[in-house]
């Protein structure tokens, strides 16, 4: 395999160390389930909760309240190196990362606190934004908010579906209008849900194509009263829960784009060992130009999206802003990239490839999403196109 | 209570190679771990202070070259708090006997460091995997003048005050012996494997300082004519790769008398007989 821990030269010695503490707990505790749970489509929760006891659903939360404190650069290549063994798990534990977000961006002090101690008990979170017809259009949920100012609790009602770690949480950040008839992206506010609460259950299970040791599900919220204080940032907040939605998927772009990269730079370890044993024609596979180039170009485009996703999570890190158009790039390019890379991957593998007896396939699988979730790239393509021509 | 574990950086050896034609061993990029046996010795160290001993200070040792301070931090980030190299130009070349002598002095020096009396338990591993000697644990015992049991795979705290209940494998089985504190336990492959860092662990151990101690820190207390080449009876006289057995002949399927006879056929061929 060619890749000693990580393909970034630059990295600095506590950044080795984490990435080669991870890339042992992905190869000792991960592999070794992998095949199982994406045949049978279960989740590997012991070694979930191994996963939990290291830190790695609460990364970048910061040490103050209980978190690791890892910047988002840290978190990209610690992601990428846990993607590379399956990107399903890699997106089980960030999707925790994406549910502190929101609090993190936009919530109390108290409720910073009050979610990690949660996470901090081995729990999973979730962060609950999409539904049937609300996936790119955010805008237009349905879930709604209404105050009952007699018991000071908020009501909510309606249906979030493609929620990842939906099926094992036991805390979601609900996404839902608070503000009706007013303008769609002013209307909408996050609340704090625990799932014992009565009218939280979970619904459809996905079925998915990949990223199967991740758990997808809808949840379904009836009349769930939470108190006043759970909605998140207070009253300072209400109507502002679209934009927040919008800054903590910024937020997140450049890691997802980094789990796109492990899963390019799998694809890449795989095909180069394989290449040098098969022979063809009496001769190894990659003696033929025709794979050595097809691994060269896999080789340029993964590499330009790892350091663009780096480049991206560092700006995030230094506090520049507006990073929306880096971000976009970056899990958009990583994206694109990890479907291509793991197409040609196949190709290279032939027959082999297509069998589910190798890995390959799995690899195509699992980056499809990359293309789809967290903003699809068409989406992505949007804010980088708006962000060249209109200026924002 | 106060414990330490001895360890030792050593190359990993599952990933080295031997060069068929000089005999030598190919060390280039060969990565750096810590002993096997070592981190089950701290493991166990760990263990016996979260189950009976939570106020105990583990502190690791170790005697190497600079490189080995992070075999060492290793050590920090799955339960160790403190950790001392023990380090000098001088202590190069050492053989068991001297290093066991090195490590026992090392051992009082840091005792004197830390304003205590003496270590109540002291872990080694059972031997290093690259020269599975297994002697420097022994040897330190006796230096110290210290009760030992080696091979231990457990142990637990023990109804008589002052002394350790410990699990030791045999070759027929296990025995399970009581000793007096202090004492020292050379571990080997336990049914467990040792924990995983974790994130903040693991940073943890990067901020902290591991003290070296020098051969010049140790005036007075150690001979330096004990030491390194000086103080090594043992000399190298040539390293080789051992021929490969080959695998010996099975006479199959036939009834025992058949079978003798074409043994004794064999072996008269063979000129044995």
């Amino acid at each position: 395999m060619s890749s000693p821990f990580s393909q970034d030269l630059l990295i600095s010695e506590e950044q080795k160390e984490l990435v080669a503490l991870i890339k042992d707990f992905a190869e000792k505790k991960v592999k070794p389930v992998v095949e199982q749970c994406d045949r049978d489509d279960t989740l590997p929760m012991e070694v979930y909760e191994e996963a939990m006891e290291m830190g790695l659903h609460m990364t970048v939360l910061p040490e103050e309240v209980g978190g690791m404190g890892l910047d988002h650069l840290t978190n990209c290549l610690i992601m990428e190196e846990l993607a590379k063994v399956d990107a399903g798990f890699a997106v089980g534990c960030s999707a925790n990362g994406l549910a502190c977000e929101p609090i993190m961006i936009g919530g109390t002090k108290e409720q910073q606190k009050y979610f990690a101690s949660v996470l901090s008990q081995k729990k999973f979170a979730a962060f609950c934004l999409t539904e049937a017809d609300a996936g790119s259009d955010v805008a237009g949920g349905r879930t709604k908010a209404v105050f009952d100012a007699e018991k000071n609790e908020w009501v909510i009602n309606g249906t979030k579906c493609f929620i990842t770690n939906g099926g094992v949480a036991s805390i979601y950040v609900v996404f839902a209008i608070t503000e009706e008839g007013g303008n769609p992206y002013k209307s909408m506010s996050a609340f704090i849900v625990e799932r014992d609460l009565p009218g939280v259950s979970v619904g459809k299970k996905e079925d998915k194509m990949g990223i199967r040791l991740s758990s997808t599900t809808e949840v379904i919220f009836e009349d769930v009263r939470v108190p006043a204080d759970h909605l998140v940032g207070g009253e300072a907040m209400r109507g502002k829960g679209f934009k927040l939605a919008m800054m903590v998927l910024d937020s997140s772009r450049p890691t997802v784009g980094s789990m796109a990269c492990g899963i390019a730079q799998r694809a890449i370890d795989e095909c180069v060992e394989y290449a040098n044993t098969r022979k063809t024609f009496g001769k190894p596979l990659s003696a033929n130009q025709a794979i050595a180039f097809k691994l060269a170009d896999m080789e340029m485009t993964t590499q330009v999206a790892r350091q663009y996703c780096h480049y991206a999570a560092q700006v995030q890190d230094s506090g520049i802003k507006p990073y929306s158009k880096l971000s976009s790039i970056a899990k958009c390019f990583a994206g694109d990239n990890a479907v291509r890379v793991a197409t040609e991957a196949i190709q290279i593998f032939g027959g082999y490839g297509y069998s589910k007896e190798y890995p390959i396939e799995k690899l195509l699988r699992d980056a499809k999403i990359y293309q789809i979730f967290e903003g699809t790239n068409e989406i992505q393509r949007i804010v980088i196109a708006g962000s060249l021509l209109k200026g924002y | 209570m106060e414990i330490v574990v001895c360890i030792k950086q050593v190359p990993d050896t599952t990933e080295i190679t031997i060069d068929p034609v000089t005999n030598t061993l190919n060390r280039a990029g060969v990565p750096a771990i810590v002993n096997p046996f070592d981190a089950y010795a701290l493991e166990l160290a760990v263990q016996y202070k979260e189950k009976y001993a939570n106020d105990a200070t583990i502190t690791v040792v170790s005697m190497g070259p600079p490189q080995a301070k992070a075999a060492l931090k290793e050590c920090l980030s799955v339960g160790a708090q403190d950790a001392y190299l023990v380090t000098d130009r001088a202590f190069g070349g050492s053989d068991t006997l001297a290093t066991g002598y090195i490590i026992s002095t090392t051992l009082k020096k840091i005792c004197q460091l830390k304003g205590i009396d003496h270590f109540d338990l002291i872990f080694c591993g059972k031997q290093a995997i690259d020269g599975d000697t297994a002697q420097v644990g022994p040897q330190t015992a006796e230096y110290m003048d210290l009760p030992q049991v080696t091979y231990a795979v457990d142990m637990e705290e023990c109804p008589t005050a002052g002394a350790v209940r410990v699990k030791k494998e045999c070759e027929d089985g296990f025995r399970v012996i009581e000793l007096p504190m202090p004492c020292i336990i050379t571990v080997t492959k336990p049914k467990w494997e040792p924990r995983l860092a974790t994130i903040k662990s693991k940073m943890a151990a990067n901020k902290k300082v591991i003290a070296e101690i020098t051969a010049a820190d140790m005036e007075g207390l150690i001979d330096t004519n004990r030491c390194g080449l000086k103080g090594s009876p043992t000399k190298v006289r040539k390293t080789f790769v051992p021929q490969k057995k080959q695998g010996g002949l099975k006479i199959e399927g036939e009834a025992a008398a058949d079978a003798a006879k074409k043994l004794v056929g064999l072996l008269a061929d063979a000129k044995i007989i």
